[in-house]
Parts: C-alpha cells; structure tokens; sequence
C-alpha cells in the first residue's frame, strides 16, 4: 500500500479527489455535475447510495448518485443550491477539483428486482436518486419485467432532465407518466398530484412487483398508500430517506432513527420496515 | 492477574513515578467542582473527588478535534490527521469506565473511527473505586455500572491504610513494576476487600422502581406516552445534558479556515440530538421539531435503541445530566414516571 492508500484506508474523513467534466443547470435551482476520480476508476456504486461532497473550507454534504453504475467512466449528481456546500458547487464548472468520500448507505437490491414488474415513483428531487435506478434498469433492460414511471413535480420548470424524460417518454419498453402540481400555460400533460398518476398503471402484476418510491418527506405515506392499495406487498415497496447525514458512516447520530443510522442501514428501506422505524415518515 | 497491595503512603512514590515519564491527568479540584486535567505533582490530585464536571471521555473523544488539514485551490489537497499521545487517567471511577464500553463499540464499528481508537489504545485507566455514591443525583447501582469487572488497566479501592490493587491487563501489569511499591495481596486484604465490598453494596441503593433489564421494554410502553410532553414543558433543549454524558458521541464536521485562506482544517466537534437544527436537511426540514419528540429520543438513546444496536446501555447512572439540568429534570424522575409510579 502507499502512503496515500494506507492514509485513505486509515482515516474515515480523508476525501479523495474527482474532478467535474461536465456541470450545466437542469433547473433554476438544481445543477447537474458529472464526475471523473482522480484515481481513475469507476465509483463502484450502486444505485439509490451517496457520496459524501467535501468542499475544503465550506465543509460536506451528502448528494444521492444519479447516475447508474452501468455508467463506469464518470458517476452524476443532481445538485440543488440550498446550503452552503451545494452554493459552492453552483459557483463550479468543467474542470474544477472536489473532495469525496464514499459511496454510502445500502443503495437498492437489484438483484432481488430481476425479472420483477418495477414501479417507479418519484416527487421533486426524488428524481435524481431514482434516476440512477431507472438509467440501471433500461441499461439492463431484459433482466426485467414491466417497467412504469411516475414523476411529479410542482411546476413544469422545476421538472429534472427533460432529455431523459424525452427518452422514456418515447421508449416503447417503459410505461412514462408525468404530472405537475401547477401547470403553466405551455403544459399540456397531467395536472395534480403524483398519486393522481396511480390510475394510468396498467398490466404491473402487482402481487410481484417491486415499487421504488423516491421524493420528498410529505410524498411518502401518500405513495405508499397508492402502492398498498394496487396490492403491492410491504415488504416490496423501496422507500430512499433523506436525512442529515454528516458522517455517512453510522458515528455522527444525526440520521439516527430509532436504533438505525439512516447512513448506513438505509438510505433504502422496505415499508414492513418504514411502519416499525417511528419517525420514519 | 492476582491482586496487589499499596501502603497509603507509598501511592505519593507511585504517583510520583508515572509524573516522572507520562502524562498524567487526574480529578483537581475547580472551585465548587472537580475536573479531570494534566497533573505535575501528586498533591494536585483529589483523591476523595465525587464526579468530575466532563468524564474523562474527553481524552479520547475531545469536544473539538481536527481530522483533516486541507489546503484550498484549484488542486485540492488534504491529509488524514489521527494524532494520539500517549496518557495516564488516574482516578476514574467505574461509572466513567462502563461508559468508556459503549463508546469503544461505537467506534469500533465498521468502518472504524482511528481517531478515537488510536487515543483510547494510548490511554492508561487507572481506576479509583467508589464507596459511596457521588450524591443525591447517583443512580449507578440501578444502570450496573457502581461497579467494574473490566475496562481499567488497575483499580484502586481505598481500604484505609492501604489500597487494593486490581489488575485488569498486561498494560496495568507493566506500570506496576514501574512503581515497585506494590505487593502481593494475602487472604486478610482479600477480606478487607471484600467488608468494603459489602459495605458498598449497603451504600449505593437502588433508586428506579423497577430492574433497568425492563428499560427498554419500559421505553417501548411508552413511546406515544404524555409523559414526554409533560417534561418538555419545562426543557430549554439546551443540550446541557449530551455535553456532560460520558457516553454521547454525536458530532458535528465543520472547516475553518485559516487567515491566508489558502488552507485549512475539518473539525470534528460534539453536538446535541437536543437542537432543534440536530436533524434539519438542506430544504428545511427538521425531523424532530418538537422539544418533546427530541427530549424522548435522547432517553430511547440511552435506555434502548444503543443497547439494542451495541450490546450496551447508553447510560452509566453518573447523573451529570440531571445535576447541570437547568430546569431540574431527573432521569430517575423521568424513568419512575413512565412506569406510572409515583415520583418521590
């Protein structure tokens, strides 16, 4: 081992270095990177798991991986400028150098996935975690059964790689709906809230099913509800919690609930697990 | 390992002996209060303290610790700093060493933390047994932790003219001979051992109404319970309560920078899961706005939810929580409440 390797390997706070080859604005308020390691291997994530983004001087913040791993060369990252860390990365372009640490948390079982209708439900930003799983499963598109997506957001604008959206939009092998809350003059798709889009599902056996339910706080039990109610078991429904998580290694307590640290055990957690962790959703 | 005696008066030359070539930090006295800090000579140490104002977890686990220097630019650079020095804590008593259990698994845990291992494999506990308890706040006969098989290197009981010599590894074994003023314990010291030993167990009574193996049955009870929300009433989630406890952990990562704003270091600083902004993510949210909901989950913590993850109660009974409560509120209090029994 060099001294560096022994250094990464010692110390649970050492970031490594990546650099961004790629950053333009998908939104007024989300900025999309993507990133080569220095190092220059791939990030070896899976889907739904998240770096640590360290910007020497500011501090960190956990930012979920968009991209899927089927992508090795570069990983992505779907960045909205809400605190001091994500201003930082809103200042960077192509070139500039960032710290890393991880990736973090359980990420998805895709294995258990495979041959499975997948139900794809996600609100807001919750689309940039369950864009990683989506990109996994249409790059590996035969190992899986059915695949639908649901997508809301508040308004049109506020709406996440439009070019993906286009994608499986046209994509023949995905069923792809989209709602907003607010529609403005130029929209001419569905209006309402992500639920409203539980009622365009057709064919899914949802008996074998997997559901990944990905958006903000208040979506969850409203989701999870639909998803239960098409007769989607428990123990199938993905649920991705965001949480503070300032460590991303099950020290630091602040996405501690009940006795799981959100970083560690999670950030993906079945609802049969959801309805027993209090304060989950 | 077989214990050992001191004479009274030769534990001065021992003393003196570790303050020849170690660090050595001890209780003194501060004012009303005692606190553990680096000693230069024997006299300094109080020997008949009660409890310090901070354990002495803060050797290992100090309240702000710098991980990482780093230098800022268009080529980022930064190194892992996981410095320990070796040090002596003479004087710590059982409670604080039941708490140094559930922090070693803590930061065990994969992946392990060096930065607190590292310090905590540097550190010498020297023990110092307890015969009575600290005071009305004491409720560490009820958390098991009033006394200790293992977790020091020596233990010191006080038998009057002469102190009891446990030996708890092959590291308190080598500073023995160090001192050289120790001998081998006969069967009449085994006995004084053991007449403290019962006399003790008369001293430190029972306080909880109920065994604390229940604790965690108890919490679960009584997750939805009022009770919370009668206590928060009067909480100022001040956070007074996780910074003196031995046995929190929760931190905070923050970069300061230094002048030249060229480079800089990570710091690791201890937080409380009483603040409000302990759980708020970037958009705002706050996962436990309510003081209530914040105050419930450091007793889950404490009485349930770390003994379920690690193996070990969140809770040695010191009772520093209660006495730097700034509105009163009392463990012993808050556990007998919850078993709907009466507060005395």
């Amino acid at each position: 081992m060099t001294v560096e390797e022994k250094d990464r390997a010692a110390a649970i706070f050492k970031p490594e270095t990546g650099r961004i080859v790629a950053a333009r604005m998908l939104t007024e308020t989300e900025k999309f990177f993507r990133v080569v390691l220095d190092h220059g291997g791939p990030l070896g994530h899976k889907p739904g798991q998240f770096v640590e983004v360290s910007i020497f001087g500011i501090g960190e913040a956990p930012i979920s991986i968009c991209s899927s791993p089927t992508q090795e060369d570069s990983f992505e990252m779907c960045v909205r400028n809400v605190g001091s860390v994500t201003n930082a990365m809103h200042q960077m372009g192509a070139g500039a150098e960032i710290g890393l640490r991880g990736p973090y948390g359980n990420g998805f079982d895709m294995e258990a996935m495979k041959g499975r209708d997948v139900l794809f439900v996600a609100g807001g930003l919750g689309m940039a975690p369950a864009r990683g799983v989506i990109k996994y499963v249409l790059d590996k598109r035969h190992d899986f059964n059915i695949v639908t997506i649901l997508y809301g957001a508040k308004n049109p604008s506020e709406l996440l790689f439009k070019e993906d959206l286009e994608e499986w939009q046209a994509r023949p092998d995905c069923d792809f709906h989209v709602t907003v809350d607010r529609p403005d003059d130029s929209w001419k798709g569905n209006t309402g809230v992500i639920t409203t889009l539980f009622r365009n599902i057709s064919n899914i056996d949802a008996r074998n099913a997997w559901a990944v339910v990905v958006g903000p706080p208040v979506m969850y039990k409203y989701v999870i509800l639909e998803a239960l109610s098409i007769g989607i078991p428990e123990s199938r429904i993905l649920c991705s919690l965001e949480r503070r998580m300032k460590c991303g290694v099950g020290k630091c307590g602040h996405c501690q609930i009940s006795n799981v640290y959100v970083c560690k055990e999670g950030p993906v957690f079945t609802y049969s697990q959801i309805k027993r962790l209090r304060e989950g959703i | 390992m077989l214990p050992k005696i001191i004479e009274r008066d030769d534990l001065r030359a021992f003393v003196e002996a570790l303050l020849a070539d170690n660090v050595v930090v001890a209780p003194i006295r501060k004012g009303e209060k005692y606190v553990f800090s680096e000693v230069e000579t024997f006299d300094e140490i109080a020997l008949d303290y009660n409890i310090s104002l901070l354990s002495p977890k803060k050797f290992f686990y100090p309240q702000i610790e710098t991980v990482l220097k780093f230098k800022i630019g268009d080529r980022p650079e930064s190194q892992a700093i996981t410095e320990a020095s070796p040090v002596i804590i003479f004087g710590i008593h059982p409670c604080d060493i039941a708490a140094t259990w559930l922090l070693d698994e803590v930061f065990k845990e994969d992946p392990a933390d060096p930065n607190y291992l590292e310090k905590r494999k540097k550190a010498v506990l020297i023990g110092l047994n307890c015969a009575q308890p600290c005071d009305e706040f004491s409720f560490c006969r009820d958390m098991g932790s009033y006394n200790v098989e293992e977790g020091f290197d020596l233990m010191l009981t006080d038998l009057g003219e002469k102190y009891f010599v446990e030996i708890g590894s092959k590291l308190g074994e080598e500073i023995l001979v160090e001192g050289a003023h120790f001998r081998d314990a006969t069967s009449g010291d085994l006995k004084d051992r053991q007449a403290y030993q019962e006399k003790k167990e008369t001293n430190f009574v029972k306080r909880i109404p109920y065994d604390t193996k229940f604790l965690p049955e108890i919490l679960e009870e009584s997750y939805d319970s009022l009770v919370w929300d009668a206590i928060a009433k009067r909480c100022f989630s001040c956070g007074s309560c996780n910074i003196v406890c031995p046995t929190c952990y929760c931190f905070n990562v923050t970069d300061e920078v230094a002048a030249s704003a060229a480079e800089g270091e990570r710091k690791r600083v201890w937080d409380s899961c009483q603040l409000a902004e302990f759980t708020e993510v970037a958009g705002g949210e706050v996962f436990r706005e309510e003081r209530s909901s914040r105050l419930r989950h450091r007793f889950f913590r404490k009485g349930k939810w770390l003994l379920e993850r690690y193996g070990k109660l969140g809770c040695v009974g010191c009772g520093r929580c209660d006495r730097n409560c700034l509105v009163k509120i009392n463990s012993v209090e808050v556990y007998t409440q919850l078993a709907g029994e009466p507060v005395q």
